[in-house]
């Protein structure tokens, strides 16, 4: 006993030197539960997509996949769908939080304003832009009494319905994160950037831009990833047999229409793998620009 | 103390009406798409005018019996403030050891704690649905609350991380001299600090359970439907129910929803959801 108790004493405080202590016990828990809920159907899911139901090599799947244009094709229609829609959502949300970055009376309630449509919901949105836009709608009335197109513009059961629907409910998020990132610059650069002669748009391409750009790809990354999965408004406001046939539709047609979990698993693993690719590809490009261009300055 | 007011010279910049022009008509836009949700909600019927020619509250009568609203209703927050519990129970304390120690293999955790927010929730909920069906927990309540936690638990623990590295360490350790325990230090010391960030972090978790949709969708069963995938439901397999009635329905839970964030923006001041930013003090 005497000689034991020092040497686990030693010991402790070595792992403690390495960080490795009690506190880190508290992390267990959550890590279980993540492994068991999100890891282990992972894998368990990646092991099921290289067992064919119909037999073939491991990866018949991922073959059949590919071979079939109209599941293949899912990947361009969704990359069709969620590039844009991100991509608009950080661009548009750049200009107006960038006039919202000051102090002034009803920033706030315009914050909020922009920032409600989150809570609308996808079935909302999905139903009302199918009686808003749709042919007998309040948007194409005004259009045709304005005389600006002669027949209803078709915006809903295709492409347009999907990309609007994708844009309200992404938009709140993009610019809720990019007013945060922009809040987190340091206003008295800019002000010795004035100092300097520099006009208004040079303050912007040259300090608010390129201190804003990781954040921006962050938000871009988030706002992708939120594009990605459109599965209810491609169903509801899209075309789901051909136009928005996106890869969650294929992967929850495979899984709850042909029970077929073996292909609804590869599809689900390849979702992961493209999207997975944007996000490196886009992390990269945070990588290099940040410091490439602004070197030193934390973010 | 005179603050330059940003938006006064903004006002002068043809560059300004053009972002607000725009941030006017997206506004606009919305405001008639909700609007035409709501107005049809009301509508005795409404085929090509400009309104409908009578109003009726019947609907939500309506709703609220046919899709049995009470009970998806209680399915919904039962589901939502028990992913909110665990969540904040097992999430802060990881946060806390992640804020507060380096160790080997700290980069793997960052992984799996990023990996469930970054993915997109078919691609584990596929997966997960399968191995929920495998144990026969797919339908129940339990299953609904286990894979929405996949998402919530990584989220709070990213939210909560930058809340503690702000905690002096100074402050425990005064603590730990004074003779507190791990326990006591939790309890009496970092728990009420947080108190702010623990509220944001489970109201956010809060609205994101209310409107998650693929995870709840795949494993969920008839007794263990939230609002959204019920609303779906409905709006999926049209002329089952009468629009308006889905409407009614849609309405109530943006009303719903909107009450959640509203709560959640008395609380946490949106731009520091990120990044905690002190705010600038005019000078």
């Amino acid at each position: 006993m005497a000689t034991a108790q020092p040497a686990t004493l030693v010991l402790r405080h070595r792992l403690a030197e390495r960080g490795i202590d009690r506190v880190l016990l508290l992390l267990i828990p959550a890590v279980l539960v993540l492994l068991a809920l999100f890891l282990y159907p992972m894998l368990y899911g990646v092991g099921l997509s290289l067992q064919p139901r119909a037999g073939g090599g491991m990866l018949a799947n991922y073959q059949a996949f590919f071979l079939d244009s109209y599941q293949s094709g899912t990947i361009w229609k969704t990359m069709r769908l969620a590039l844009p829609a991100a991509l608009i959502n950080v661009g548009a949300a750049v200009p107006i939080a960038y006039r919202l970055r000051g102090r002034f009376r009803g920033r706030r309630l315009l914050t909020a304003i922009l920032v409600l449509p989150v809570t609308l919901g996808t079935v909302l949105v999905a139903d009302g832009l199918l009686r808003y836009l749709g042919p007998k709608g309040w948007f194409n009335r005004v259009l045709l009494d304005l005389g600006i197109v002669d027949e209803p513009v078709r915006l809903i059961y295709n492409y347009w319905g999907v990309l609007f629907s994708l844009l309200i409910t992404g938009f709140p998020f993009a610019f809720l994160l990019v007013l945060s990132y922009m809040s987190g610059i340091d206003p008295t650069l800019e002000r010795a950037a004035a100092t300097l002669g520099a006009g208004p748009w040079q303050r912007v391409r040259h300090i608010t831009l390129p201190l804003l750009a990781p954040g921006l790809a962050t938000t871009f990354i988030l706002a992708f990833v939120l594009a990605f999965s459109v599965f209810p408004s491609a169903n509801l406001v899209g075309e789901p047999a051909n136009e928005t046939r996106v890869m969650a539709i294929a992967a929850y047609q495979a899984a709850f229409e042909k029970y077929d979990y073996s292909m609804a698993a590869t599809i689900a693993v390849l979702m992961g793998v493209f999207e997975l690719l944007v996000i490196a590809l886009v992390l990269l490009w945070r990588g290099r620009f940040y410091t490439g261009t602004t070197g030193g300055k934390g973010s | 103390m005179t603050v330059p007011t940003p938006h006064r010279a903004g006002w002068r910049q043809p560059y300004a009406w053009i972002v607000w022009g725009g941030v006017a008509f997206f506004l606009l836009n919305l405001a008639a798409l909700i609007l035409s949700v709501l107005v049809n909600s009301f509508a005795v019927n409404w085929f090509g005018t400009w309104l409908p020619s009578a109003l009726t509250t019947a609907w939500y009568a309506d709703a609220w019996q046919e899709f049995g609203l009470a009970d998806v209703l209680q399915v919904t927050l039962l589901v939502a403030l028990a992913v909110v519990g665990l969540a904040l129970l097992l999430g802060v304390p990881a946060a806390y050891a992640l804020a507060r120690r380096d160790f080997a293999g700290k980069r793997l955790v960052m992984l799996l704690l990023l990996l469930p927010v970054l993915l997109p929730p078919i691609t584990y909920g596929i997966p997960l649905a399968t191995v929920l069906y495998k144990f026969h927990l797919a339908g129940t309540m339990f299953g609904v609350i286990a894979a929405n936690l996949v998402p919530a638990l990584p989220f709070v623990v990213l939210v909560m991380t930058p809340f503690i590295e702000q905690i002096d360490t100074n402050i425990e350790s005064a603590a730990r001299m004074c003779g507190a325990r791990t326990r006591q230090v939790f309890a009496r010391v970092l728990v009420p600090l947080l108190i702010p960030g623990i509220l944001a972090a489970g109201i956010l978790v809060l609205v994101r359970t209310v409107a998650m949709f693929e995870l709840t969708f795949l494993v969920s069963g008839p007794d263990s439907q939230t609002l959204i995938v019920a609303l779906y439901s409905a709006a999926f397999t049209p002329g089952i129910r009468a629009a308006q009635a889905i409407d009614a329905m849609a309405v109530v839970y943006t009303l719903l929803s909107s009450a959640l964030l509203v709560l959640a923006l008395m609380f946490v001041n949106p731009t520091q959801i990120v990044a905690q930013v002190k705010e600038v003090t005019p000078e």
